[in-house]
């Protein structure tokens, strides 16, 4: 009995350990090439750490490429669409779960629509209904068809926290005093934390990592996010893998501390000891 | 404090009808307790005089003003639910004084209300921890709290004990009766438990598919149940039935079973001779004694410590009775029982009361 529950934990422990090893092996390819001086990159064969260990690659990517603009380029288009999009989406979500009006279902319907489009179908007329309002080559317009790509998702993300949480709760509140808004406010949303968190670390790294619209919308380094930044690396007749993997690895570093600033939400169950379960 | 008017209320969800009509009247400072099964309604009622539910047709008044187009804030009542519904992510403290908050009572005010409250409940000790870190039934005390912070113009409570153990709900239900007795709120009082209802009620409204079937004290609908939807509903163990066809004989009458015995029913009732009628009686009225009219076969004893419930056969009619005499705990296969005149309750065809 005991030693048959001490094997199905190594067991289970391995099986973590397993998935962990294959999940995390490209980013440890990532790092491993982003250190490997230029000249050992192809001389050494296939090894798991090169002989000589260097940083003269981070030190490029950051002191004489564009990638600090790229970077804030994208810090500031996957931000505000991470923050426009969980705003909206919370309003949303909560209407859908709450209230029932005429169109909910229909709404949901289109919103199901937009979904089902392949984007590379929607570059060439987003393309055309941009250029004309300026929206092209700037930051702006990224974060508007982000934004409009992001919302129906995220909505039925937020919409689904939000049943998780008892009506009963705004119902307490209203009799309270509270209205139907304030009840939203004070009692809802505080509960929603973990989802909201949610919603902005997706919206985030889908906005971060976005190449297709980045790429067709924006010409220019002015403009341009760091994956589509990524691709300079790659010139007519070589591509610059360590700079590339340097750059990649210092791409990671927002996704990283984003999600340590929003775990903290992720895991709590906030609601608790709210009803009796 | 205030009266509560309830006049001609309907309610239907889509084209699904839940209320059919309500209504009744409640004085400034009475006790009323919703009784019904399961789905006939009184939470839906409850939930509409909160103005939680809109009011399909019909009115509510509180305190003489008409209240269905008003907000639930705008009504003054407070409701303590099912759930508890207490907010999670507040302190006890903060979940009782939320409403005085809401209305920007003054820090001081907002101190002694709560404080006032949680003495009352025994509430102090628990006033810093969150609602998580409490057991049922200091949750449920805390949703009392939240309700007796503020002076509402009304107390409802949706079935509040249901979520305690039965130890727990017992106390509870004599403390929700002695808070009563001290604020002398007007409460209307969601309940299952007969117990409850009894015990609590000024008076009880008894409902059935979206049907109020009788409104009445305690006693008035033990004593004379209105219909037999109410008399097989109040009591437990629940009341006897024999169905039969009345018969006037002589100055008497009588009720002829199915299997052609009879059962003398000692006055004549306002009711043709012939007709389907129903004699109820409750089991703890039936009386055992050697010389009884009618021979009883015992199938089983159920001894509940307090008493007695045998569970007999009559005429091939299964009925109870419960006794308190402990030697019925090893009867014969058969004993002797009686009906007596004074305990029978008669309904006519349509199942109302017709004594
Ligand atoms: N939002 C709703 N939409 C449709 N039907 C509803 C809704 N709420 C309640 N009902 C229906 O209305 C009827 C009465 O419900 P209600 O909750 O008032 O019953 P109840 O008497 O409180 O029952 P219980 O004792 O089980 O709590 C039920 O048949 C229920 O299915
Ligand atoms: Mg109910």
């Amino acid at each position: 009995m005991r030693t048959s529950k001490l094997l199905l934990t190594v067991a289970h422990r391995l099986a973590i350990l397993a998935y962990i090893v294959v999940a995390l092996f490209p980013l440890f390819w990532l790092l491993k090439v982003s250190v490997t001086p230029n000249d050992l990159l192809y001389s050494e064969g296939v090894r798991m750490w090169p002989s000589r260990a260097t940083f003269e690659h981070y030190e490029f990517v950051i002191a004489h490429s564009a990638f600090p603009t790229f970077f804030k380029n994208s810090l500031i288009v996957a931000g505000s669409t991470a923050i426009a999009v969980t705003i909206l989406a919370s309003l949303a979500g909560y209407a859908l779960s709450r209230f029932n009006f005429r169109a909910k279902y229909w709404i949901v319907a289109l919103m199901l629509i937009t979904q089902m489009f392949p984007l590379v179908m929607l570059v060439a007329p987003i393309f055309k209904m941009l250029s004309p309002l300026g929206l092209t080559n700037s930051l702006t317009g990224l974060v508007i068809v982000y934004t409009a790509f992001n919302v129906p998702f995220a909505t039925f993300l937020m919409q689904s926290f939000f049943d998780g949480i008892p009506k009963d709760l705004e119902e307490a509140a209203m009799i309270d005093g509270a209205t139907q808004f304030v009840a939203f406010r004070q009692i809802i949303l505080p509960l929603t934390l973990p989802g909201i968190a949610a919603t902005l670390g997706f919206v985030f790294t889908a906005a971060w990592s976005e190449l297709l619209f980045a790429l067709m919308l924006i010409s220019g380094n002015d403009a341009a996010t760091f994956p589509v930044g990524l691709l300079t690396f790659v010139s007519k007749f070589s591509v610059d893998f360590g700079q590339m993997m340097a750059a990649g690895i210092l791409a990671l570093i927002p996704a990283c501390l984003f999600f340590l600033l929003i775990q903290r939400y992720l895991v709590q169950g906030l609601t608790a000891g709210a009803v009796k379960g | 404090m205030a009266s509560i008017d309830i006049h001609g209320i309907r309610k239907s969800f889509g084209t699904f009808p839940v209320l059919h009509g309500v209504d009744l009247t409640i004085r400034d400072g009475e006790f009323i307790v919703l009784v019904g099964p399961s789905g006939c309604g009184k939470s839906t009622l409850l939930r509409m005089i909160a103005g939680l539910e809109d009011v399909t047709a019909g009115e509510i008044r509180i305190d003489g003003k008409r209240v269905n187009d008003l907000a639930p804030k705008d009504r003054d009542i407070a409701m303590v639910f099912q759930s508890y519904a207490l907010y999670p992510h507040m302190s006890v403290a903060d979940n009782m004084s939320y409403s005085l908050r809401l209305r920007r009572s003054t820090k001081e005010k907002i101190a002694s209300a709560v404080g006032n409250a949680a003495s009352k409940l025994g509430l102090d000790p628990l006033l810093e921890r969150r609602p998580r870190a409490l057991s049922g039934g200091q949750r449920q005390r805390v949703a009392m709290g939240r309700a007796i912070v503020r002076q509402p113009k009304a107390f409802l409570f949706d079935e509040p004990l249901s979520n305690l153990d039965a130890r727990l709900r017992e106390q509870m239900r004599a403390e929700i009766k002695k808070l009563h007795g001290d604020l002398r709120a007007t409460s209307i009082y969601v309940t299952h438990d007969q117990i409850e209802a009894m015990t609590l009620a000024d008076r009880i409204v008894a409902m059935h598919a979206g049907v109020v079937q009788q409104v009445g004290t305690p006693l008035d609908l033990y004593d004379r149940p209105a219909n037999l939807f109410v008399a097989g509903f109040i009591g437990s163990p629940g009341m006897n039935f024999f169905e039969g066809r009345y018969v006037a004989s002589g100055e008497g009458a009588e009720l002829q079973l199915a299997n052609g015995a009879t059962l003398p029913l000692g006055k004549r009732l306002g009711i043709e001779s012939g007709s389907v009628a129903t004699l109820g009686i409750r089991p703890e009225h039936v009386v055992i004694a050697d010389g009884g009219a009618l021979e009883a076969k015992v199938d089983l004893i159920e001894p509940t410590g307090f008493g007695i419930i045998m569970h007999v056969t009559i005429h091939d009619i299964p009925m109870k009775i419960f006794t308190l005499d402990r030697a019925m705990l090893n009867p014969g296969p058969n004993v002797r029982v009686d009906l007596p005149r004074d305990k029978l309750h008669l309904f006519g065809t349509e199942g109302t009361r017709v004594d």
